[in-house]
Formats: C-alpha cells, sequence, structure tokens
C-alpha cells in the first residue's frame, strides 16, 4: 500500500478491498478490457464507419489492408477501392482491390446519418473514407455489409443483455432469497423447493423452448427485453440462495437482535444493518451471472430462437458461420467468437477479483 | 448396534423424503413442458392446418371443429393438462407432425444414444476434473496448475456451439472428412458388429469432448479450491506431525471432504450435461434427443417438444435423487438435518 492509501486501521470496507482488488493484475487488466467493450457499446455509431444495413454488391469482401504506400510513394494512410473481376475461363466472379482508386482514411469524417442513443442525430464518424467508396476492416458478409460496423453494432445489444438481465436477476434474487431468509419456516421451504424445480430443468432446452415462443410479430425491443427475463429465470436461484443464507447467518446474530430490540423497523433492520455486510458478495455473484447470460444469448441467438435480424448481437452475426465453407473460406466471419470468449473471460477474471477482494479473511 | 439402526432409519427417513419431493418436482416439470404446449399462439392443430395448406389442401371448418372435439382441444385447460399427463404415464406422447411418427417411437428410439453421451461424458467428467484438481491443489501455480486453470477457462467462455463447429473445422483440415454424427454413413443401416463398435468409439471423443467441458472446468475449479481449503485446516497438519505419509493422508482424508461437494453437484451437472448434448447434439447432428427438440420448437411441433423437455427433466429429476442418496452415504452429516 502506497502513503497516500488509508491506514488499513481507518480505512473504510470498500477501501480496503479496492486495496486489495488493485494487487490482482489480471482482474485490473480485465476491468480495462470490459471499460473497452463498454466504450465501444456506448460511442456504436459514431466509431463504426458504415451504415451496417447497408448492402452492396461486393459480398464476402475480405478485410481490406490499410496502406501507407502508393506507386512506392509514402501518402497518408489510405484504403483500395474494390473491384469486381470474373475469371475469362470460369466465369466465377471475384472482389480484388482496384490499385488505381486510392480511398484516403479521414478521420471524424462525415458519412452515414444516425441517432446516438434516441438523442442526438449526427453523420459524423471516428473514421472513414470519401463518399462512394468503403472501408470494410473486416470484411463484408454475403450481403456485401461492412462486418466491422456490424461486429461494433452488435456489441451494444450482446453486452447490454447481460446488464439488463442481470438487474432483473438482482431484483428478483433479493425479493425472493430476503422474504425466503428472513420470514424462514413454511415460506421458505416453499420457495427453496421451487428453485430446486427451477434447478431441475435442463438451462439450454428450458430457454430454447421459452424462446421458441416469442411472438414473431413481436417489436425488436419487446423481444430484446423477453430474452433478458428468459435469460434471468434460471439465473437467480443462486443469487437468491446465497441472499438466503446471508439473512439466515445474520438473522440472530447480537447486533441485528439489538437493533429489533432498539424499535428499528424490518427495512431498516434489512437495508442499513444486513444489506452492507453482504453487498460485496451480491456484487461477486452478479459479476459472474453477466458472462453466463451473454453466453446464453449468444446460443439462442446463434440457434436462431433469441434475438432476430434486423437485430444484430454477436450471437446472430454467428449464424453467418454456422458452416464449415464459411469458416474455412470468409474466416472474418468469425469475428466476432472471438469477442464472445474475451469478454466472457475477462467478466470472469474480474468476478474472481472481486471475489479474492471481498473475502475479508484472505490476505 | 443400536447407533447403527438408528443411523439406518435416518438414512431410510432422508431418502424417502427425497424420494417424495422428486415426486412433487415432476408434477411441477410437467406444469412446465404443459406451458411449452401452451405457450405459442394457437393450438397444435392451426399449425397443422397451416401445414396442410401450406402443401395445398384445405380443411373445413365442420372438420376442424370435430378434430378439435376429438383431440380435447375445446375442453378447459385443466382437463387438457390432466389427459396431456394420464396419456404421457400410459406411454402415449401424441403424433409428432414433424416426423408424421409416434412421438414416443421416436423418443424410444434417441434416448439410448442420449443415455449413452451423457453418461459417458459424465464418468469422463469425474475421471479427468477429480485427478486433475487433486494434482492443481497439490501443486498451486505449478505449470500444470496454471495448464488446468487454462484449459477451465477456455472450457467456461467459449459456447458449446463455437467449440463443435471449430472442432469440425480442425477435423475437418487434419482428416479430410466430416466428424459430425455418431456413426459413420455406411454403418448406420448394419447390424452391431466389431466394425460398427469401433467406428462409434472413432466418432465419440469429438461430441464428449464438447458436451462435458463446460462441467468439467467447473468440477476442476470446485475441486481445486475444496481441497486448497480443506488442506490448509488444523487437521492436515496434525496428521502430518504424527507422521502419516503424505498420499495416504490427502488420500483418506481432504480429498474425501473435497468430494462431497462434488457429488452433490452431480444433479446440477446432469442438467448442464442435457444443455451440452443439445447444443452439441444440433451442431454436430447427433442421434439424440435434444437436436429434436430444437427442429420440433422451430417447427412448432409443440406436442413432440415438450415430450422432449418432459425426458430431459425427469432424467435430471433423477439424477438430483441419486446425488442426494450418495451424498448421504458419504457424507454422514446430511442424515441429520
Amino acid at each position: 500500500m502506497t502513503d497516500t492509501a488509508p491506514s488499513r486501521y481507518s480505512a473504510s470496507q470498500w477501501q480496503l478491498m479496492w486495496a486489495k482488488f488493485k494487487d490482482h493484475k489480471l482482474a485490473l487488466v480485465s476491468l480495462g478490457v470490459l471499460g473497452v467493450f463498454y466504450l465501444i457499446a456506448l460511442l456504436g455509431p459514431f466509431l463504426a464507419p458504415c451504415d451496417s444495413w447497408r448492402t452492396s454488391q461486393f459480398a464476402f469482401a475480405p478485410p481490406a489492408r490499410v496502406h501507407i504506400f502508393h506507386n512506392g510513394r509514402l501518402m497518408r494512410p489510405f484504403v483500395y477501392g474494390l473491384k469486381m473481376t470474373s475469371d475469362p475461363g470460369t466465369f466465377e466472379r471475384s472482389i480484388a482491390p482496384d490499385k488505381s482508386t486510392v480511398l484516403p482514411v479521414r478521420f471524424f469524417a462525415r458519412g452515414a446519418e444516425y441517432d446516438w442513443l434516441w438523442l442526438v442525430h449526427g453523420n459524423m464518424h471516428l473514421f472513414g473514407v470519401d463518399s462512394g467508396g468503403q472501408i470494410n476492416l473486416l470484411g463484408t458478409d454475403i450481403l456485401g455489409r461492412d462486418c466491422f460496423s456490424r461486429d461494433i453494432v452488435s456489441t451494444q445489444i450482446s453486452v447490454t443483455v447481460g446488464l439488463v438481465g442481470v438487474f432483473i436477476t438482482f431484483v428478483l434474487g433479493c425479493l425472493i432469497g430476503g422474504v425466503s431468509g428472513y420470514y424462514g419456516g413454511v415460506v421458505d421451504n416453499a420457495l427453496q423447493r421451487f428453485m430446486e424445480f427451477v434447478t431441475c430443468l435442463p438451462t439450454i432446452p428450458m430457454w430454447m423452448a421459452l424462446g421458441a415462443a416469442i411472438p414473431t410479430q413481436w417489436s425488436n425491443l419487446k423481444v430484446y427485453f423477453a430474452i433478458t427475463v428468459i435469460l434471468a429465470l434460471r439465473s437467480w436461484t443462486g443469487l437468491s440462495r446465497q441472499v438466503r443464507s446471508k439473512l439466515l447467518q445474520s438473522r440472530d446474530e447480537d447486533y441485528v437482535i439489538a437493533a429489533r430490540v432498539a424499535g428499528a423497523s424490518d427495512s431498516r433492520i434489512i437495508l442499513t444493518h444486513l444489506l452492507p455486510g453482504f453487498a460485496s458478495y451480491l456484487i461477486v455473484s452478479l459479476t459472474l451471472e453477466i458472462p453466463r447470460m451473454i453466453l446464453g444469448e449468444t446460443t439462442l441467438s446463434f440457434f436462431g430462437l433469441g434475438l432476430r435480424p434486423p437485430t444484430v448481437s454477436w450471437g446472430v452475426l454467428l449464424q453467418d458461420a454456422q458452416n464449415l465453407a464459411a469458416i474455412s473460406v470468409y474466416p472474418w466471419l468469425m469475428f466476432p467468437a472471438i469477442m464472445v470468449v474475451v469478454c466472457v473471460l475477462a467478466f470472469n477474471f474480474l468476478g474472481d477479483g472481486l471475489r479474492d477482494a471481498a473475502d475479508p479473511y484472505k490476505e | 448396534m443400536a447407533r447403527n439402526s438408528q443411523s439406518g432409519a435416518l438414512l431410510l427417513r432422508y431418502v424417502l423424503k427425497r424420494l417424495l419431493w422428486a415426486g412433487v418436482v415432476l408434477v411441477l416439470v410437467s406444469f412446465f413442458a404443459f406451458l411449452v404446449i401452451q405457450l405459442p399462439p394457437g393450438d397444435f392443430l392451426d399449425s397443422y392446418v397451416e401445414t396442410l395448406s401450406r402443401s395445398g389442401m384445405g380443411v373445413d371448418s365442420a372438420t376442424l371443429a370435430s378434430l378439435r372435439h376429438a383431440y380435447g382441444l375445446d375442453r378447459p385447460m385443466v382437463v387438457q393438462y390432466w389427459e396431456w399427463v394420464t396419456r404421457f404415464l400410459h406411454g402415449d406422447m401424441g403424433v409428432s407432425l414433424l416426423y408424421v411418427k409416434k412421438v414416443n417411437l421416436i423418443i424410444l428410439e434417441r434416448l439410448p444414444w442420449t443415455l449413452l453421451i451423457t453418461t459417458s461424458s459424465m464418468l469422463l467428467m469425474y475421471a479427468i476434473s477429480i485427478p486433475v484438481g487433486i494434482y492443481a491443489a497439490r501443486r498451486q501455480y505449478s505449470l500444470g496448475d496454471f495448464a488446468a486453470s487454462l484449459v477451465g477457462f477456455v472450457g467456461m467462455a467459449t459456447p458449446g456451439f463455437l467449440l463443435a463447429l471449430v472442432l469440425m473445422w480442425l477435423g475437418y483440415l487434419a482428416f479430410g472428412i466430416s466428424l459430425g454424427g455418431l456413426q459413420s454413413p455406411q454403418f448406420m443401416q448394419q447390424a452391431w458388429s466389431w466394425a460398427k463398435l469401433k467406428d462409434l468409439l472413432w466418432h465419440l471423443p469429438v461430441p464428449l469432448f464438447v458436451v462435458s467441458i463446460a462441467g468439467m472446468a467447473n468440477l476442476i475449479r470446485t475441486m481445486r479450491a475444496t481441497l486448497l481449503d480443506e488442506l490448509g485446516k488444523p487437521y492436515v497438519t496434525t496428521a502430518r506431525a504424527k507422521g502419516l505419509e503424505e498420499g495416504v493422508l490427502i488420500r483418506r482424508y481432504p480429498v474425501r471432504a473435497a468430494l462431497n461437494p462434488i457429488i452433490s453437484s452431480g444433479g446440477w451437472l446432469l442438467a448442464e450435461l442435457f444443455s451440452g448434448e443439445t447444443v452439441a447434439g444440433i451442431v454436430l447432428g447427433l442421434p439424440t434427443i435434444g437436436p429434436v427438440m430444437y427442429r420440433a420448437l422451430l417447427a412448432e411441433d409443440m406436442y413432440l417438444a415438450a415430450s422432449c423437455v418432459m425426458v430431459m427433466s425427469i432424467l435430471t429429476v433423477i439424477g438430483f435423487l441419486a446425488s442426494d442418496i450418495v451424498l448421504a452415504f458419504t457424507d454422514p452429516r446430511i442424515r441429520l438435518s
């Protein structure tokens, strides 16, 4: 600990945790990685050079290379335009860089229009090329749409599914676990049994069955929320079990009895005396729940039972990579898979770091 | 002797209690499966009519009404549920519109494969993760521990469908053959022979790996963490101080204690395996129940889908029951609660 940090004896619970968390390098790096993911999600259309739904004639164009030498002369970074060539013998069409068109990469370029967070209408992008050309850093898909832009827009959906889902998990878990642990007795018994029943349903088949039941005519937003609710229907059990056991443990502690004797209300006891004691555990288990939800959404959408086009999420994008031919011929379609793995790993490492930091007995 | 019989009575009481509870869970599961049938808009006759009209055949409303009456679709929900459950218990699970076949025949055909995949994945999972977990805990922060954690994290963070796809692709690159399915096409219709068995064994590793990796990652982590906790306890130090040989000591006490959470997670693991089996089954084209459920859901063939959900859940409940009972045998503390 540095000199400026508060002394161990006067530091608050959260200060101690932060000090411990900082020593966990992997968790710290993961926090940074997740920061980048959520920044990408926040800035979304500004970072994407193209409109992610605009189709073009260049289907399955390979990722564009950014060059700085043109005809042996040093230039500002640029990409070549694309042209369609057809093999004179087989008439097979292929896409190749057109060495005669130079498209300089411009920063803060004007391009496709978008609504940022439904608030600001704009057309400025972090980078782009002059209108008429296109820059496909990660190639294009079957309809000639820019994969890089689609990857960015899908990040918005995929990383927030976990957050919204975890919020629902939090509400359900605290409510059910809280009632169960605080009141005990018959209520507790019934709720416990119900929880065991939910655990008995195999997760993915249950998600699939519920996902298939979402009406096809629902709007994108409604489907999005329906999916988060479906994911949360399974995940609240873990949290509520924790809330319950912590409540049962501390219900008969001296300080709780003292508060009760002093005339504190139930809600006051729960909120000001009990909750701070295990808030850190809740944060840890919620952090570990987010990656499970992200994986769940990806799997459901991949199998066509989750989010549906035109909504794009990592799972929806990976639908294009469903067969072996796609993977070997158009490997850039697999890029969302890398994002899934990195994001889920980062959340797990972060959760591990938080768990160690939150455990007061662990040095 | 008196203590023994008392302990036996406690065990019996515990087992009976779990059995009773398993029955209650099965009833709740049947509610859920019935819900699966009811959730899509319209009943199954609507989708049947739609299928018929798509193929150019019309159904007049009088026929439809009589059909609806014949299937009992005009009666209250409770009655429909009761009829469905009693028919299910008699082995009549309805007719699949998708496969044009009785649902119970489809299930029976695929159940052995499902059981083969899940039980062998489970065995594989235990056989690998327990020794690896013990090794990782005893040699904490060693290269082997690091490698085990790495495999664990990859298993946890990679969606099953992705793993299956990548393995198929690698198999295709390496051997030039598709690793999908459980049998080569030429053996499909043949009677069992050594060659067919050998062919099956060749096809098993990829599905088993995909199905068990997530659970395996979890088990290794649990085993390692609980064993580390146990190894730090004073009784281990005492045993060491009294000169007990290290290998015997580890095997006899801390490992036994650390195995309890592994046993108690058996039922939960089975539920996970059905998840993995469904995902791997769809991508790899396995002849198991999961992929049928998926196809049935997409085609709104609800009786088939619900029966698949029901069968998988029943198997999971049995798994939970079995792990509870095994745990009561291995951990005497359970019987008292």
